[in-house]
C-alpha cells in the first residue's frame, strides 16, 4: 500500500502535533513523528514493560494507560509517556523470609492503605486483577498474590495511578518468590539429576560421544528414538 | 465473530473442515537427505547474494550477512584522542556490558565468587532487564526426568546444530541443565508443575525427549524478572541508560574495561577493569535481509562489533536463525514472537487447503523452510492485502487435544497478543510465517566463557559456538544461565590475579589501518547502540523475501 493511500490522523506527543498514518502503534507513530527512543521502548511485543504511555481521548476526561508498542493511535489522542515509575524496591535475602502476610507488611506497609478503590486494576494494560492480588497480600494468601500476579510487566502503570501510593508490581514480585520458594518449594527429580550429574554418571557417556566424528554422531542421532 | 477479513474466510472454512479428521494425526518427519536439500534450497541462510566474506582481522574470509559485515567494516564511533584515560570513572575487578538474563546471572556470580561490591559495575543501555531473555516464551531446556539424560540432550544440540557446535561448550550446556533449574527454583522462579510435583514439560523441535520447562508463555519474562530482583537485593551497582562505546586495552594488549556512554548526558566515560563481560545479546534489529524481527530494540550486534575491534575470534555468523512462527497478520504485529510451545502442545501448520504439509516439531531451521516452501513454491500460502504471505497455526487444536481451557492457562500472553486483533487463538488459527529470531554464531568463547583475547569474557547470544549453526528451543534460555554463571566465576577468578596495564585505545588506531589496508572505504559507524526507525523508516523492514 502507498503511504499516500493511507488513512491519517492527529495526535499529540507532549502536546506537539503530529500527522501520522491510522494503522500504527503509539510506539511506531511516535517514531513516525521524529522520535529516536532512548528510554520508553523495549521489547516493543509486549513483554517487558519498560512503554508505560498514559493518554487522553479527544471529548473524554478519562485518563487512560497502555503499552505504547500495543495500543493504536486515534484521531485527537493526547499522549505522554511515563517510562519510569518512581517508586523503592525493597532489598531482602529470600533465605530469611517467611512466607506469611506480616512479610508483605513489613516490607511495603503501605499495601495496608489500600481504599479497594480498584484503579489500579482498571489502570493494567495487562487487564489484571490488581488490586485483587494487593488484597491477597494483606491477608497472606500467597498463592493468590503469585497466581494474579503473574501476567504482570512491571510497567508502573498501577502504581502512579494508585491514590493509596502503593506499588503493586513489587508487591507481586515478592509474592511470587515466596510461593515458589516455600509454598511449592523444589522438584525432587531435578534434585535427583543434579546429584547423579555430580556423581559423574553421565561422565562416561558424553565422553564417549565426545569422541565420535561428525558421522559417527549423525549415525546416533538419526536412529534416536523420540518421545511422544 | 472472526478477526480475519473476508478474503481469507474460503481457506478458513477449509482449516475448519479438516479439523476433526487431523486430531492426533502427524505429518512424518522428513529424512536427514530431505532436510539438506529442503534446507538448501528454501532456507534463506542459502539464499545468493545476501552474505559477503570479511575482509580483514582476525576472522578475515569468514562469511556472514552483509548487515553483520557492514558493522565490522564500520569506523570505531571515538578516536584514541577523544577519551582522558589517565581519568578513570570506574577503577573495578569486574565489569558487565548488558542487563539480560547473561548479564545479571555473571554479576550475581561474580558477587559470590567474593568481587566486593565496589569492584562490580553493570551497564545497559537501555533499561536492566530490558533483554530477547525477558521475551522467550515457550520454555528452557534441561534433562532432568528420569526417562531423558543429559547425554540425549547432548545428541539432541549436535543434530540440531548440524553438528558445527563446539563440543565442549555442549557438555556444559547439558551438564548444568538441572543445576540451573535448582538454581532458579531457590530463587523463586515459578516452574509450570504437574500435579504431581513434577516439572511440566513438553516437547520442543527436534528434541528427543520432552525437557521443555516453562512459565506459562512467560518464561523468560519471569526467569529475568527474579534474577533482576534478586540482583537489586543485593545492592550490586549498575548504571542503566549506559552504553559501551569501546573496550579498553592495556599496554599488555589485554581487555582492561571500557568507554562508556551516558545516553542521557552524552558523556564519556572510562571504566577500568580487570575482567570484562560481554552480554550484549543478538542482531535482530540488524533485519537481517529485510526480515522483520522478533527481537528486542537493543539488539544491535553491538557486542560482536566491540569484540572484533579487539580483536576476537567470531565463528557461525553465516547461520541466522528464522523462527518459523512469526505473525504474519496483522500488519501490526508481523514478525512477532508465537511460541514454539503451540506446536509443542498440538498445534499443526497448515496450508490454504487446510491441509498438513510438514511435521509441526521440525529442528526450526527445517520447518522454516518448509513454510517458505510452501508459500513460495507451492503457492499454497494465504497472502494478505500487503503481499505478505503466510500458513496457518491451527491452535484451537490445543483446547481440543489438552482440555478445555489449556489455551487460557498455558498462553495468556499469546491469547492477549492475537486478542487484541479481535482473533480469539482457541477459535481460529494464527497466520505465521518465518520471523529473524536468533544469531546462531558470534564471539567464539571456550567453557570458562574466555574469548580469545585476555579479560574478554563473553556470555550469551553474543557467543558463538554453542548451538552451531541452529539453535533449538529452550537452549538459549539455559546457555544464558549456564555461560552467564560460568563468565560470572571465571571472571571473578581472573581478577583477582591479573593488575591492569596502562590503557589505551591502540586497538582502535589498528582496525582504522585494516579499514584503510583493505579500501574499505564507508562511513558507517559501529556498535550501532540503537536501531533507526525515525520517520518513514518506521514504516519499513516488512518482509522484503524471495
Amino acid at each position: 500500500m502507498m503511504e499516500k493511500d493511507k488513512k491519517m490522523v492527529t495526535i499529540y506527543v507532549m502536546g506537539k502535533k503530529h500527522r501520522v498514518p491510522a494503522d500504527l502503534t503509539i510506539m511506531k507513530a511516535m517514531e513516525y513523528a521524529g522520535h529516536q527512543f532512548r528510554r520508553g521502548a523495549g521489547c516493543r511485543g509486549g513483554f517487558c514493560g519498560s512503554c508505560a504511555t498514559i493518554y487522553r481521548r479527544k471529548g473524554s476526561y478519562k485518563l487512560l494507560g497502555a503499552l505504547a508498542c500495543q495500543k493504536m493511535v486515534e484521531d485527537g489522542m493526547y499522549i505522554a509517556q511515563i517510562p519510569f515509575s518512581p517508586a523503592e524496591k525493597k532489598t531482602y535475602k529470600l533465605d530469611e523470609l517467611k512466607a506469611d502476610a506480616a512479610t508483605f507488611l513489613v516490607y511495603y506497609p503501605e499495601i495496608a492503605r489500600c481504599l479497594a478503590c480498584n484503579t489500579c486494576t482498571k489502570a493494567c494494560p495487562q487487564d489484571l486483577q490488581v488490586m485483587d492480588f494487593v488484597q491477597a497480600a494483606l491477608r497472606g494468601d500467597i498463592t493468590t498474590v503469585a497466581k494474579l500476579s503473574f501476567d504482570c510487566l512491571s510497567c508502573g502503570l498501577c502504581a502512579v495511578r494508585c491514590p493509596a501510593e502503593i506499588v503493586p508490581y513489587n508487591v507481586g514480585q515478592l509474592g511470587r518468590r515466596l510461593y515458589s520458594r516455600y509454598v511449592v518449594g523444589p522438584t525432587e527429580h531435578v534434585l535427583v539429576r543434579v546429584q547423579e550429574v555430580e556423581e559423574g554418571k553421565f561422565d562416561e557417556e558424553i565422553k564417549n560421544l565426545r569422541a565420535l566424528d561428525k558421522a559417527g554422531l549423525k549415525k546416533l542421532y538419526d536412529a534416536r528414538d523420540m518421545e511422544a | 465473530m472472526s478477526g480475519y477479513p473476508e478474503y481469507m474466510q474460503e481457506s478458513l472454512r477449509l482449516v475448519e473442515k479438516t479439523r476433526p479428521e487431523r486430531i492426533g494425526k502427524k505429518f512424518p518427519l522428513m529424512s536427514a537427505d530431505d532436510k539438506q536439500k529442503i534446507l538448501k534450497d528454501w532456507h534463506p541462510d542459502f539464499k545468493e547474494g545476501t552474505k559477503r566474506a570479511l575482509r580483514f582481522g582476525p576472522s578475515q574470509g569468514q562469511v556472514m550477512p552483509h548487515e553483520v559485515a557492514d558493522i565490522l567494516e564500520a569506523h570505531p564511533i571515538i578516536k584514541p584522542g577523544d577519551i582522558d584515560l589517565k581519568h578513570v570513572d570506574y577503577d573495578l575487578d569486574v565489569l558487565v556490558i548488558g542487563a539480560g538474563g547473561a548479564g545479571l546471572t555473571a554479576a550475581l556470580l561474580a558477587m559470590e565468587n567474593g568481587i566486593e561490591l565496589d569492584k562490580i559495575l553493570m551497564v545497559q543501555k537501555l533499561r536492566l532487564g530490558d533483554a530477547n531473555s525477558k521475551m522467550s516464551q515457550g520454555g528452557i531446556q534441561a534433562a532432568d526426568r528420569p526417562n531423558d539424560s543429559p547425554t540425549r540432550h547432548f545428541l539432541d544440540i549436535m543434530g540440531g546444530g548440524q553438528y558445527a557446535n563446539k563440543t565442549d561448550l555442549v557438555e556444559a550446556l547439558v551438564r548444568e541443565g538441572p543445576d540451573v533449574i535448582k538454581w532458579h527454583e531457590s530463587l523463586g522462579v515459578m516452574y509450570d508443575k504437574n500435579p504431581d510435583g513434577m516439572m511440566k514439560v513438553e516437547s520442543g523441535g527436534g528434541t528427543s525427549r520432552r525437557r521443555m520447562h516453562s512459565c506459562k508463555d512467560y518464561t523468560g519474562l519471569e526467569i529475568t524478572r527474579v534474577l533482576l530482583d534478586e540482583f537489586l537485593s543485593r545492592g550490586i551497582p549498575y548504571r542503566e541508560f549506559t552504553s559501551v562505546v569501546e573496550l579498553l586495552t592495556d599496554d599488555t594488549g589485554q581487555v582492561a574495561g571500557a568507554v562508556l556512554l551516558d545516553m542521557d548526558s552524552d558523556e564519556y566515560l572510562v571504566a577500568r577493569a580487570k575482567s570484562t563481560i560481554l552480554a550484549t545479546g543478538g542482531f535482530g534489529r540488524l533485519h537481517i535481509q529485510g526480515f522483520a524481527t522478533t527481537n528486542h530494540y537493543g539488539s544491535t550486534a553491538d557486542g560482536v562489533a566491540l569484540a572484533y575491534h579487539v580483536g576476537a575470534y567470531l565463528r557461525d555468523l553465516d547461520s541466522t536463525q528464522f523462527h518459523p512462527t512469526g505473525a504474519a497478520f496483522p500488519e501490526q504485529i508481523v514478525g512477532q514472537l508465537c511460541t514454539e510451545a503451540l506446536r509443542g502442545r498440538g498445534s499443526q501448520p497448515l496450508n490454504r487447503l487446510g491441509e498438513l504439509f510438514v511435521n509441526s516439531l521440525e529442528t526450526r531451521d527445517v520447518e522454516s523452510s518448509a513454510f517458505i516452501r510452501e508459500c513460495y513454491d507451492r503457492n499454497n500460502g494465504i497472502v494478505t492485502e500487503t503481499g505478505m504471505r503466510g500458513v496457518w497455526l491451527d491452535t484451537p487444536l490445543i483446547d481440543i487435544i489438552q482440555g478445555k481451557g489449556s489455551t487460557e492457562r498455558e498462553f495468556s500472553a499469546m491469547m492477549r497478543m492475537w486478542g487484541k486483533y479481535n482473533v480469539d487463538i482457541r477459535k481460529e488459527p494464527m497466520l505465521v510465517f518465518p520471523t529473524l529470531h536468533y544469531q546462531n554464531g558470534g564471539v567464539e568463547i571456550n567453557p570458562q566463557c574466555e574469548t580469545s583475547v585476555p579479560g574478554l569474557f563473553a556470555a550469551g547470544e553474543v557467543c558463538g559456538g554453542i548451538h552451531g549453526k541452529n539453535r533449538l528451543m529452550g537452549n538459549s534460555q539455559l546457555d544464558l544461565y549456564v555461560f552467564g554463571r560460568r563468565a560470572g566465576r571465571y571472571a571473578a577468578e581472573r581478577a583477582r590475579k591479573v593488575t591492569v596495564g596502562k590503557l589505551t585505545l591502540g586497538h582502535i588506531k589498528r582496525y582504522e589501518k585494516w579499514l584503510a589496508d583493505t579500501g574499505v572505504k564507508t562511513d558507517r559507524k559501529a556498535p550501532m547502540l540503537l536501531p533507526e526507525y525515525r520517520g518513514k523508516k518506521t514504516l519499513e523492514h516488512q518482509l522484503k523475501i524471495l
